[in-house]
């Protein structure tokens, strides 16, 4: 395998990206706060609701992710999980209130309605999103002797994504924007972080060791 | 080695040392702090899921506290000696609200706190139907308790948040003529009962001569956008403010506001019956202004955009 004189620039391209990925997750999560709270209040079973899909997304993410990475990783599949969780929010933001709607109409109980809007709303781009960590790990690790530093060090960037994320958007960005437009931001971070890691594949790959 | 491990093993207990000292000065530190707010005697403590509820007696008055890092926020005061009277400026202030209505026979009222409202106005009115709606379960039996709050036929306290109550009201087609929001958490309203969608469902609520009374702050930079939001949703309202407070009431109908002359005249006639509850009524129209004096270039709360509590802690 030749190396292309870019390759040295794989490992940051992917740290930036699991950051990108970390800080919007937290991001959309505490803007489901602000989306839910006209049909289902602000309670502390809100955030339970909210925090309880979150975790279970991201759970069911990594599973799904360190799986696809078995399978010939590139990172034009990278990419793609990018381009994929950009996609899946856009029913949220477009039938959003189409869907709390619905799910007001029939669930009494705003503990359980939250849940179920929680669910309607971010499971799928949390999933997605969630694949991103475990195949970032993949993507970078070359020897079993590293695995545990590289993870270590994603863990780190991705979640230092997610502080600022959480920061960034319930101290600033609410002031600054509108829920919507923070949520098509998003979008178009989530787009073009996709498109570039499809167009960096062209020059660039995960190291192989098989 | 020995001697450098003795070494680690003195600097290990002067940290420790150290740390101890510090955890018994942050713990003399608090404790000051909380006998200095505690001149009162607390008779009673409760942690909710929302917050720490304090009632207290000092000088004859007993106090309903939701307790805030930055000082606390008495919601309610009752005078021991008349439990009757309205110990509170914005309590009395909401009641310019009767001079609206004739009498009101459907009142919903967001926010119990130490349920003083809804009682007096249950006295005033035996006949209307009053719901109260009060998303903490535990201000409810503190109300009980502590304040002569008391449920009846005609008196209801529902446990919700106030904007999902609102919202299955209006689909199950629930009226009423006066509708009072108070709701308060130990800072101030919360964001998603201060948006334009809130009040347009609010608004659905009322019925034809409907009058709306909110209680809310004069201060800060909330004032404008929050000004801004209830004349887009409600139009003209009476601008109610009194020297010496930092309460605003926004008082709004249905139908056109009356002329000053018919305010007066609706005072003189209540002025007995409020006596009773320390409300000097006849004093009030001559503050509730109908003018203008808020910046209406500011930008209208809404569910996309309400970061109410970072406005008001902006000024």
């Amino acid at each position: 395998m030749s190396h292309h004189p870019a390759q040295r620039l794989f490992s940051p391209l992917v740290l930036t990206l699991a950051f990108t990925s970390g800080f919007i997750i937290m991001s959309v999560e505490l803007l489901g706060g602000r989306i839910l709270a006209p049909y289902f209040g602000s309670s502390i079973y809100v955030w339970g609701s909210i925090i309880t899909i979150f975790m279970l997304s991201l759970a069911i993410g990594y599973l799904t992710g360190g799986r696809l990475s078995m399978n010939q990783p590139s990172l034009r599949r990278y990419g793609l999980f990018y381009i994929g969780a950009a996609l899946a929010l856009l029913p949220t933001i477009f039938f959003g209130e189409y869907m709390m709607d619905a799910v007001f109409l029939r669930l009494e109980d705003p503990r359980y309605g939250s849940l179920v809007a929680s669910m309607f709303l971010f499971f799928v781009p949390t999933v997605i999103l969630g694949m991103i960590a475990p195949y970032s790990v993949r993507l970078l690790v070359e020897n079993a002797h590293e695995s545990g530093r590289i993870a270590g060090g994603l863990y780190f960037v991705s979640t230092l994504g997610s502080a600022l994320g959480t920061l960034a958007t319930s101290f600033y960005l609410v002031l600054w924007f509108e829920v919507n437009q923070i949520l098509f931001t998003m979008v178009g971070v989530l787009l073009s972080a996709g498109l570039i890691a499809i167009f960096a594949s062209r020059y660039l790959s995960p190291s192989q060791e098989d | 080695m020995t001697i450098l491990m003795a070494g680690t093993e003195k600097m290990r207990q002067r940290m420790r040392r150290w740390i101890l000292m510090g955890l018994f000065a942050a713990l003399g530190l608090t404790s000051l702090g909380v006998t200095n707010l505690a001149q009162a005697e607390d008779i009673h403590k409760e942690k909710s899921i929302y917050r720490n509820i304090v009632v207290k007696e000092s000088y004859g008055r007993r106090c309903l506290v939701f307790t805030v890092k930055r000082g606390d926020r008495n919601q309610t005061c009752m005078d021991l000696n008349d439990p009757k009277k309205l110990v509170f400026p914005y309590v009395r202030m909401t009641l310019a609200g009767l001079l609206l209505s004739t009498e009101p026979e459907k009142i919903l009222i967001i926010g119990l706190g130490g349920g003083s409202i809804p009682v007096a106005l249950n006295e005033m009115y035996p006949d209307a139907f009053i719901d109260v709606v009060e998303i903490d379960e535990a201000v409810i039996k503190v109300a009980k308790r502590f304040f002569n709050f008391a449920e009846n036929g005609h008196l209801k306290v529902h446990p919700a948040d106030a904007r999902v109550f609102t919202k299955r009201a209006g689909l199950q087609g629930k009226r009423y003529d006066m509708i009072i929001l108070d709701a308060f958490t130990g800072d101030y309203i919360p964001e998603h009962l201060m948006t334009k969608e809130y009040l347009e469902e609010t608004k659905t609520l009322l019925t034809g001569p409907g009058i709306l009374i909110a209680n809310t702050f004069s201060t800060s930079d909330l004032y404008d956008h929050e000004s801004v939001t209830y004349s887009e949703v409600f139009g003209p309202f009476f601008n109610f403010k009194m020297p010496n407070t930092g309460n605003r009431v926004i008082i709004s109908s249905s139908e056109a506001l009356p002329s000053d002359f018919v305010l007066r005249s609706r005072a003189k006639k209540l002025s007995a019956r409020l006596q009773n509850y320390g409300v000097d009524v006849e004093v009030f129209p001559q503050f509730m202004r109908r003018d203008i004096d808020w910046d209406t270039e500011k930008r209208s709360l809404t569910d996309q955009y309400s970061p109410a509590n970072l406005l008001r802690s902006e000024s």
